[in-house]
């Protein structure tokens, strides 16, 4: 008797580790869906329609960030605050090159569509087409094997919750997650041109009445999400390597969680985006690893039949 | 002050507006009246950019005007009270007033006290959100949102649509006191005897056309107009 107390409790010692454990992994995915989620989020708010092809706009900023810090670094494993620069590197190029390949985009497969008055559907194609010739041009170029960025020194334990190791890494996407949706959430609240981007958001012909290039509006709101979308592709690369497929996985289930938060509402978006990252890593511990992606879709399927407009609606408008 | 001529605008394949000529001249209160679907909302659309003519010419202020896209009207000095008032729904009173001054540069907050002085109302419900205000109160904070952009040239697209009679009263009033301040003003109603009492001059549209204009002392009393627009009964000659 005595012994099998002891046996079960060692064996809620090694859940309660995993438990942990996987708590802090999926906090920090939760962290990088939340970055893509943002950018489904803000055009949705001001064009009321999906980007599909913000799936190759983290892709661009992981293979961006992949090539510069290839040639910054070279072999070296670079440590202490030089890890410091080559993280900020790699997040300056890879919002950078997402935001210019999210600004591209607009201009070529929406704006165009735009100037004709093109019926919903035909942006949804034009979408679809943009991603599919995006990823396998980039299949083409770069080659098809996942290739490992260059690692600076982050995975690395910098301490622990209730035993579980909280690596430098996951410190890095939360810090850098955290900060970018603050600034954002500050910009489209009390800066002038995130009052246009509501505007617009609210009634387009009467943002345009009070003076509002919505054209502009649109194209500085695709880049901003596709900033995020960039700097979500570097952090997600850095873990996991660049690949011409890789933005597939990821952006779908920020895409979930952009619709699990509310559609068109930034907070909705970060919280959903933690929600989704949390549930299915927990889901390693209760269910089994392999239902790992079913979790997440599973989570889509049962927000749009019980809940369509998200935990907090829609309303891009509302600030934030 | 303003001179459209022979303007043409099309949707798709109806023509609503068939060459229309008239003008506003500085200081003066004009009205456009007309029954539903003459084309009075797409004249004044046309006046914002909204929707361009494919043929004809505004001038506004010795400007060509008539291919200046939507955004660009504010900064020109013409400013537009949409129909329906069209208040950003999901902003703060003290927002959709500050969304009137976006085509400015510079410090608006004297703009903003000086509004609150003008509508004392929306002082009072500066916090609260736009779409949560009563008609007559959306109504005010159109016009004062419109005048955050300090328009030479106020255009009003039927003010008193949806009003309680006393509010339009007010509405009128507030009108004329805007053009007292030196904004020249041109409106469009339905409600033809209050509007030609507040105006100087006046336009009536018939499908797409206008079919003619006088002073509005005169409009006032013309039979064609007391019939159609005035709903009265008028004896045969």
């Amino acid at each position: 008797m005595g012994a099998f107390a002891h046996f079960l409790a060692g064996h809620f010692d090694t859940l309660r580790l995993e438990f942990w454990s996987l708590l802090v992994g999926g906090v920090a995915n939760g962290f990088i869906y939340g970055m893509v989620a943002v950018g489904y989020t803000l055009v949705y708010g001001v064009l009321r329609l999906i980007n599909f092809a913000h799936s190759e706009i983290f892709m661009t900023g992981g293979f961006a960030s992949y090539f510069v810090l290839r040639a910054v670094m070279g072999t070296s494993v670079p440590s202490g605050w030089a890890t410091f620069g080559v993280i900020l590197v790699g997040i300056v190029v890879g919002g950078t090159a997402g935001a210019l390949a999210a600004t591209l985009l607009e201009r070529v497969a929406y704006r165009t569509l735009r100037r004709r008055n093109a019926p919903k559907l035909a942006y949804l194609i034009s979408a679809i087409g943009a991603s599919y010739f995006l990823f396998n041009l980039a299949g083409k170029e770069f080659g098809r094997y996942n290739e490992s960025m260059p690692q600076p020194y982050i995975n690395h334990p910098v301490f622990t919750i209730f035993g579980a190791p909280v690596q430098l890494y996951y410190l890095v996407i939360v810090a850098a997650g955290a900060v970018m949706w603050l600034v954002l959430d500050r910009f489209v609240a009390a800066t002038k041109l995130g009052r246009g981007i509501r505007a617009v958001a609210q009634d387009a012909e009467t943002a345009s009445l009070m003076g509002v290039n919505i054209d502009r509006t649109i194209a500085i709101t695709f880049a901003l999400g596709g900033a995020l979308g960039g700097v979500g592709g570097f952090l997600f690369g850095l873990g996991s390597g660049v690949v011409y497929t890789m933005g597939f996985v990821p952006a779908l289930k920020a895409f979930t969680a952009a619709v699990l938060g509310g559609i068109g509402n930034l907070r909705g978006a970060m919280i959903g985006g933690l929600i989704l990252g949390v549930v299915e890593s927990l889901s390693i511990a209760f269910v089994q690893a392999a239902y790992f992606d079913v979790v997440a879709f599973a989570i889509l399927v049962l927000v749009l039949l019980v809940r369509p407009t998200g935990i907090l609606g829609e309303r891009l408008g509302r600030s934030a | 002050m303003l001179e459209v001529t022979n303007a043409v605008v099309r949707y798709g394949a109806i023509t609503a507006l068939q060459g229309i000529s008239f003008d506003v001249r500085e200081g003066e209160i004009v009205t456009l009246l007309g029954a539903n679907g003459a084309g009075k909302s797409t004249t004044l659309r046309m006046l914002s950019g909204l929707h361009a003519p494919v043929e004809g010419r505004i001038v506004f202020e010795g400007r060509d005007v008539t291919m200046t896209k939507a955004h660009q009207f504010m900064a020109l000095g013409i400013g537009h009270v949409p129909e329906g008032r069209r208040i950003f729904p999901q902003m703060s009173v003290e927002e959709n007033l500050e969304m009137g001054a976006f085509a400015r540069r510079g410090s608006y907050s004297d703009d903003i006290e000086r509004m609150y002085a003008m509508f004392p109302i929306l002082k009072d419900r500066r916090k609260q959100m736009g779409g949560n205000l009563s008609g007559g109160e959306q109504q005010m904070l159109a016009i004062a949102r419109a005048l955050m952009g300090r328009p030479r040239l106020l255009l009003l697209d039927e003010p008193s649509m949806g009003l309680a009679p006393m509010v339009v009263e007010m509405i009128f009033r507030i009108i004329a006191e805007i053009r007292g301040q030196g904004t020249t003003v041109f409106v469009v109603e339905q409600n033809a005897a209050q509007a030609l009492r507040l105006a100087d001059r006046g336009y009536v549209m018939e499908n797409g056309r206008i079919v003619f204009d006088d002073t509005a002392a005169n409009l006032l009393v013309d039979p064609r107009v007391r019939a159609v627009y005035l709903g009265e009964e008028v004896e045969e000659v």
